[in-house]
């Protein structure tokens, strides 16, 4: 398992495009990538659990990375939230 | 005859047939059924369908030229790819629920989690989600939505229209849009104010006997007239003729001079934002381009724009534009429009903090960037470049100094560059009485009246408790307008006016008579204000009051660079301008 910590940039937070871009990236991998903010948490598959969040701008979140792909999943999904989010 | 009032987002006269936008309403059976596959295969026959349809949506409006409104189907397409949302309609059709059942109930769910969330943003989306449900309910229902609109032209009266509805209208039959829901901010709103579509929302008597009725939306009286009485009808029928002659007349300004009757020339040029209005300043024949805001190439960007990537931007337009005069002014970006990659602190008062041209002269490389960018497509067209929120005459000579050095590299690296005009936008008191000496630094000023007015009242236009103090025509900044047109043409600097001012018709005559040279507005306004020109005659002006400044009937040549060189040319040559006699030297 990876995982990193992010400061969300988009002022909007995480919303429904990139949302669903991500949603698209993560389905290129076998790992599970899971966004944990507190005590919610949500796989990057699924956007609207995602949106449903409420990902704000200047919140931190924890992407975690598992299964066995991590190592290129890790890091393309970093690349891909850095850019995005 | 009745009559019902609504707001009014378009003004215009709309005189035709009601029809009457309804939705179906569908009965969905709560009842289990047997065959449970069968039901998963509906739905997902409908929710590839649906996906189907938002995707030649998003290709419809992207071809259109609406990236914005096309990006609503995009997200669409993918909210129907969420597993959850599938995984929870599945699961109640695994216990027996019919396919309708699932999508209302699943759909419902998450509009309702987004309806929750403490966010505008995110509440709005849930929208989006009953969009998609009713969409899906059409398909699972066969319900045929195409002629919802009907085949005649008509003035179409709805609930609320939906994003995807509105955008499937056919425009050739629509003569006007009344709904009893929606807002001023909402997608048929600004799709709406786009299409010049007479529009009235807010109507809360809209009533399903009204289809098929004759009617007159008058939505600058925002109102509609059902079953007119005859004189209404000839009155308001005599108007909608008069809206139309006024239309074709503007239509005929195309091509003549902005002239008033006595000769005097004025170059009215156009705002814009970006390649994308170079369509509407050749459609309402600018004259040139005064004011291009240059922060689209930020905002628009995740990450600091690269040189190549600005430089595509400027090309294409003054590719597009070309001869005209393409004034492009430089990031303009501050505190209050937040960019990530900037890194800008937070500031309690942006309006008088770190941007425009202060963060450019401290933050070299990025400010050398668009600099780089701007004099390699100057081999394009032609430029000019103008620096914002000046106060000082070192920021200029700064500001040309970075130019120069810029133009030395690229002239070493071989790259090709045209002649540019430099300027400076006068926007604050500052700049304005100082104008003397920084018209001795530039070939042109351009006055931003919205920035000046409120840097001299001290008045936040966009606060409604100010309503009452705020006056657009205040004295003081009127009279720093003259002054400053009347500073430029003492040190033979030709000046404009590109804000909201710009295209006041009230002032019109004023601007002329101080001796404007040009006046920038936005696409639109371009020609009414060229029919306000042309009925103007300075004439009676010259007797009565003291002449303008001598300079102003030379400076009134339409084109900057190429009349009366001569004159223009021996006063810069005067001028202690460093970069200037080198860049027309």
């Amino acid at each position: 398992m990876k995982e990193f910590n992010y400061v969300i940039k988009d002022p909007v937070g995480i919303h429904a495009r990139p949302a669903g871009l991500l949603a698209k990236e993560a389905k290129n991998y076998k790992s599970t990538i899971t966004f944990v903010k507190g005590e919610k948490s949500a796989k990057a598959t699924a956007l609207m659990k995602l949106m449903g969040m409420g990902i704000k701008q200047g919140d931190e979140v924890t992407i975690r990375v598992e299964g066995e792909d991590e190592e290129t999943c890790f890091a393309a999904i970093e690349k891909f939230v850095t850019e995005n989010f | 005859m009745q009559v019902f009032k609504g707001t009014k987002i378009v003004n215009g006269i709309a005189i035709g047939k009601i029809k009457l936008y309804k939705p179906p309403v569908y009965e969905i059976s709560e009842d289990l059924v047997t065959d449970i596959a069968a039901e998963l295969d509906r739905f997902e026959a409908a929710r590839v369908k649906v996906q189907e349809q938002q995707n030649a949506l998003y290709d419809k409006e992207m071809k259109e030229g609406h990236a914005d409104t096309a990006g609503i189907f995009e997200a669409h397409a993918m909210m129907l790819d969420d597993d959850d949302l599938i995984d929870s309609c599945k699961e109640l059709m695994a216990e027996g629920h019919t396919a309708e059942y699932a999508v209302r109930e699943g759909f419902e769910a998450a509009a309702e989690m987004f309806r929750n969330m403490d966010d505008e943003y995110f509440q709005a989306r849930s929208a989006d989600v009953i969009d998609l449900k009713n969409s899906m309910l059409d398909v699972l229902f066969g319900a045929d939505t195409a002629n919802l609109q009907g085949t005649e032209p008509a003035i179409l009266v709805a609930e609320d229209l939906a994003p995807s509805e509105t955008v499937k209208l056919d425009k050739s039959l629509l003569l006007g849009l009344v709904t009893r829901l929606g807002s001023s901010n909402s997608h048929t709103a600004i799709l709406a104010r786009s299409m010049n579509w007479p529009t009235l929302i807010q109507c809360h008597d809209i009533s399903d006997d009204w289809d098929g009725k004759f009617a007159i939306l008058d939505s600058y009286n925002s109102c509609i007239y059902i079953e007119p009485d005859q004189y209404l009808i000839d009155e308001l029928t005599a108007k909608q003729q008069e809206d139309r002659e006024r239309e074709a007349k503007l239509q005929e300004l195309k091509g003549k001079p902005s002239e008033t009757k006595d000769g005097r020339k004025v170059r009215l040029y156009a705002n814009i934002g970006g390649p994308k209005d170079i369509e509407s300043v050749l459609e309402n024949d600018a004259e040139g381009v005064g004011l291009f805001r240059s922060e689209f190439v930020y905002l628009n960007s995740k990450t600091d724009p690269t040189e190549d990537e600005q430089f595509a931007a400027y090309k294409k337009v003054l590719e597009g534009l070309a001869p005209r005069l393409v004034i492009i002014r430089t990031c303009d970006i501050g505190a209050d429009k937040t960019i990530d990659y900037m890194n800008l602190d937070k500031e309690d008062n942006p309006a008088l903090g770190f941007r425009a041209v202060r963060i450019c002269l401290n933050r070299r490389d990025f400010f050398k960037r668009q600099l780089r960018a701007l004099l390699r497509a100057s081999a394009f067209g032609n430029l000019g470049i103008m620096f914002p929120m000046i106060i000082s005459r070192w920021e200029v000579q700064e500001c040309k100094e970075v130019l120069e050095e810029c133009r030395k590299e690229l002239k070493a690296e071989g790259k090709a560059m045209g002649e540019i005009e430099i300027g400076i936008m006068i926007e604050t008191p500052a700049a304005a009485l100082c104008a003397d000496e920084l018209a001795e630094e530039v070939d042109f000023f351009s006055l931003g009246t919205n920035d000046l007015t409120q840097y001299t009242c001290a008045i936040d236009r966009q606060s409604a408790n100010l309503e009452r103090f705020a006056d657009t025509h205040h004295p003081a900044v009127l009279r720093l307008i003259r002054e400053t047109i009347e500073a430029g043409h003492r040190h033979n600097t030709w000046v404009g006016i590109c804000g909201e001012l710009g295209a006041d018709p009230t002032l019109t005559e004023d601007f002329l008579k101080w001796g404007v040279d040009e006046l920038s507005v936005n696409p639109k306004s371009i020609l009414p204000l060229r029919d306000n020109v042309r009925k103007v005659d300075l004439s009676q002006h010259k007797k009565a009051e003291s002449p303008a400044p001598v300079q102003t009937e030379a400076k009134a040549d339409p084109a900057p660079k190429t009349p009366a060189p001569e004159a223009k040319a021996e006063v810069k040559a005067d001028k202690p301008k460093g970069l200037l006699g080198r860049l027309f030297g």
